[in-house]
């Protein structure tokens, strides 16, 4: 019995990784929403699996220096990948911006943002939320936008900043802070607001957020890191990185 | 060897934990007086509502917090109605999460140090015309002054070491919400690492210290 049950258990786990694999990935918050569909779209065409975790590109960062077990990284800007690959933890030459975020002014409440973000200078509100623009790039983002507008002063005083993106989004959602600077890829959906109001903020208005992905060390040799990878260039795949509002 | 901001958040915490460890002495000591004579049915339900912070995650309360003391939360509308604002993202919101967070660090030590006195001081102090308010304040309470010595370091030691709650309703604002833990959680994401050892050697040594005085304090004996 127990011969038959180790037999049985040997080929399922020897078998399936013959044909498949599982790569574990880091997600930057923002891209938390795309890359579930992407997920499943890639285990459903190539049979590997995914293991996805999302959080702050800097937390990432400082695991993957540590050891952490990830394969692949998404990241929310194309610093921190550049430096891993600089520190000889990413496979060289693996890096390509797989996304270009977009900023977006975002208020729960339908009619507060309006569509020129003419709110910010009126100034009616208590808390204006962001992602820490010390450790987040849409944070930086924001903060370059209003250094751009000219309000930066004027607003720091109601700054309420979240440790991620996905934090961020969680006060302005729970009605904590008025309206909050987040990623589109948050708040649309097939190339619609999913609710609320929203101020689509200018690309002159800040630097492009370039994420870009890379395949870090610990990934060279599975082949459904590198399959993901290539996955990520692919047409089904820049489809629904476009549906959540992401440029290229 | 601080820069001003680590000062800042350090003062922040200290200031926080003093002001709950204050008013969970004021809410506390009834609560555990109560469960310490009580005899009621309730006694069971309210002794484990007072300990569920023990158990529960900090994400939990913070997420409950958040949504209560949001504006369309219970609290958040009774806030609001007082004339007060809502409570996330200040110093307050904080003190009240942090109320619920330490809540079982000083009940429980008073509530035992209550049950330690048994009944017969208590009879002693009855018989001789003291009146039940008296012999709280003269007879109950200098006994237990130890489960109150207690009670207030852990609460205080506790309290500096929240974190969880503090991330999710705080807002990390400087001076007013971003506390020690939550600075030093900034600088190792920042990767600004020798700032945050020189913050995490501080906060290792404040609680080693605390919890060396505690359990110093009367060598050989159990915890009151």
């Amino acid at each position: 019995m127990l011969r038959y049950a180790l037999l049985l258990l040997a080929s399922l786990t020897f078998g399936a990784e013959a044909l498949a694999a599982t790569v574990q990935v880091a997600v930057a918050s923002n891209f938390a929403g795309p890359m579930e569909l992407i997920a499943a779209a890639f285990e459903k065409s190539t049979g590997h699996k995914t293991a996805v975790s999302t959080g702050a590109t800097g937390k990432f960062y400082a695991q993957i220096q540590n050891a952490a077990p990830f394969e692949v990284l998404l990241a929310a800007d194309d610093t921190t990948p550049a430096k891993i690959e600089a520190e000889g933890l990413a496979v060289p030459g693996s890096r390509f911006t797989y996304a270009i975020g977009k900023l977006v002014l975002w208020s729960a409440k339908p009619g507060f943002v309006d569509k020129d973000g003419m709110v910010l200078k009126k100034g009616k509100f208590a808390h204006l939320a962001l992602a820490n623009p010390k450790t987040a790039p849409y944070g930086a983002a924001a903060v370059e936008v209003l250094n751009h507008l000219g309000l930066f002063k004027a607003l720091e005083p109601k700054f309420v900043q979240g440790e991620n993106i996905a934090q961020t989004q969680q006060f302005v959602a729970t009605g904590n802070a008025e309206l909050g600077f987040i990623a589109k890829s948050q708040v649309v959906k097939d190339g619609k607001l999913t609710g609320g109001s929203a101020w689509m903020v200018p690309e002159k208005l800040h630097e492009p957020i370039r994420q870009d992905a890379v395949l870090l060390a610990k990934g060279k040799d599975n082949p459904a890191a590198i399959a993901l990878l290539a996955y990520l260039k692919s047409e089904p795949a820049k489809a629904i990185i476009q549906s959540f509002g992401y440029g290229f | 060897m601080l820069s001003d901001s680590d000062l800042q958040a350090i003062g922040l915490t200290v200031r926080l934990a003093g002001v709950v460890t204050g008013i969970l002495l004021v809410l506390g000591t009834p609560i555990a007086w109560w469960l310490a004579r009580t005899r009621s049915k309730w006694k069971g339900p309210v002794g484990a509502m007072v300990a569920l912070p023990l158990v529960l995650p900090p994400s939990v309360l913070g997420f409950y917090l958040l949504l209560a003391m949001g504006p369309n939360g219970p609290i958040g509308h009774l806030t609001e109605a007082l004339g007060i604002g809502l409570l996330p993202f200040t110093f307050w919101g904080l003190v009240v999460a942090s109320v619920f967070y330490s809540l079982p660090f000083m009940v429980q030590p008073v509530q035992n140090a209550f049950e330690a006195i048994g009944e017969r001081p208590l009879e002693v102090a009855a018989t001789l015309r003291a009146s039940p308010l008296d012999t709280f304040f003269f007879v109950a309470l200098p006994l237990a002054l130890p489960g109150f010595l207690t009670a207030g370091i852990l609460t205080f030691a506790h309290t500096v070491g929240e974190f969880g709650v503090v991330l999710m309703i705080g807002g990390n604002l400087p001076g007013i919400t971003r506390v020690a833990s939550v600075q030093i959680y900034d600088h190792v994401e920042a990767l600004e690492y020798t700032e945050a050892h020189k913050l995490a050697a501080v906060m290792l040594i404040f609680s080693f210290l605390v919890l060396l005085g505690l359990y110093t304090r009367r060598p050989g004996s159990r915890r009151a």
